[in-house]
């Protein structure tokens, strides 16, 4: 039947783009699983890292680390964490909307913006953007490794260790759960020790070979941790995201399937219908 | 029983270890550490090489590490390790790489941005398309 060709067509389209929603959606959702699994397995070292750091800031208190000092704002750095991938949803545009909005409020202070970008996406934005971009790293995969960050993070962190920016920002996107991903700003230069009253002063550590050599690896690692935390975090927002778009395509695309079956169908039964009365008519003609 | 103490052996990955112990023993920066219960606080950096842990009750595991911290507390033992090894020179290597990333992203020589760029743009302009077409339709029927 001529009739229903081009809509059994159409059919046949719409569900083979059903078929790959909902492989990318069950790929992802075992995705977000191993992704939240690393978030948690980073934890451990960065709350460690911080109370050492919180230690050393108030045994030793004759020394204050740059990266711990406030210094006047004039110019700011913030590293932007994106996914490698698109088709998950709003989850970058929102996140860009955000950066855009804070350079914006910075510039109007008068305050200039440095950025450096993970992830292809946030290159590609920066590309329409515009905006100085002095480091840039993408393609981690979904395991990425620290690795892999540390060349980006020195980079801003020599440009806070030269005044060229006063503050360092990292903004990625935060797993609240799997419904619900929101961008956080976290400020990571300079650092806020948190101060407890009950160890100062009492006791300080021995130093093999010295205090300020350890303080400024440890902030180092510390700064790459964070930024290390905030990618796979992300990444999991990602995977999260990516679940959600996916599961909403392959609805949409059942719904559409549904409405052309319903039209094919008419079209069949009008066809019939036609062909009937003309074989009645030409009956009672003849 | 042998005295203990709490050890954390954690890189930013992963908890390598956690439990009571006996013993660690590390390469410290200045040399071989040994660190039994009741140690004086101390930091150091450790040189890449094995963690020896002798675990409660004698039982002796390894760990191989490419660097990192140590934290010594009366009651507790924290390895903070690196996930990589790490050198002046490297790092610097790494960080030049990635201050060309970012240029090479801006020069537009980069042929994935590309493609996803010319599929943006072949998307706006198939929507303009089919607006001017949706247009003529409505003209055409008036």
């Amino acid at each position: 039947m001529a009739v229903g060709k081009e809509i059994k067509e159409q059919i046949a389209s719409v569900k083979s783009t059903q078929k790959i929603t909902s492989a990318m959606e069950k790929v992802a959702v075992s995705k977000m699983r191993r992704a939240q699994q690393r978030m948690e397995k980073s934890r451990p070292y960065a709350d460690k890292i911080r109370a050492v750091i919180g230690h050393l800031a108030n045994a030793s208190s004759e020394y204050r680390h740059r990266y711990l000092q406030d210094r006047d704002v004039k110019r700011v750095g913030y590293i932007v964490v994106s996914s490698d991938r698109g088709l998950c949803g709003g989850l970058n545009n929102n996140l860009f909307k955000r950066v855009a909005l804070q350079a914006k409020d910075w510039e109007s202070k008068g305050v200039s913006v440095e950025f450096c970008s993970i992830g292809s996406k946030a290159s590609l934005f920066f590309k329409s953007f515009g905006g100085k971009v002095v480091a840039s790293q993408s393609h981690l995969g979904d395991a990425p490794e620290l690795a892999s960050l540390i060349g980006s993070v020195k980079v801003m962190l020599e440009a806070f260790d030269e005044g060229q920016i006063d503050r360092l920002f990292i903004i990625y996107n935060r797993f609240v759960n799997t419904m619900t991903q929101s961008p956080e700003t976290v400020q990571l230069l300079p650092l806020k020790a948190e101060q407890d009253d009950a160890l100062k002063g009492h006791w300080d550590y021995i130093y093999e070979p010295d205090a300020k050599e350890i303080m400024e690896g440890l902030l180092v690692r510390y700064v790459e941790s964070q930024v290390y935390q905030g990618v796979v975090e992300n990444n999991a927002c990602e995977q999260a995201a990516r679940m959600l778009a996916m599961k909403n395509a392959t609805d949409n695309a059942g719904g559409m399937i549904k409405e052309l079956n319903l039209l094919y169908n008419k079209a069949r039964q009008a066809a019939i219908t036609q062909e009937i009365s003309e074989i009645v008519s030409g009956a009672a003609a003849v | 029983m042998a005295m203990t103490v709490h050890c954390d052996i954690v890189s930013a990955e992963e908890k390598l270890f956690a439990g009571l112990v006996e013993r660690v023993v590390a390469a410290g920066q200045l040399g071989d550490l040994g660190i039994e219960p009741g140690h004086a606080a101390l930091l150091t950096p450790l040189k890449p090489g094995p963690v020896r842990i002798v675990k409660q009750g004698g039982e002796e595991e390894i760990i191989y590490l490419s660097g990192g911290f140590m934290e010594v507390q009366p009651g507790s033992i924290t390895v903070l390790a690196d996930t990589a090894v790490r050198a002046d020179d490297l790092d610097e290597a790494a960080a030049e790489e990635a201050k060309a990333h970012a240029e090479k992203m801006l020069e537009n020589q980069s042929s994935e941005l590309d493609y996803t760029l010319a599929l943006t743009q072949l998307a706006e302009a198939a929507a303009q398309l089919r607006t001017i077409q949706q247009i003529r339709e409505k003209l055409g029927k008036h």
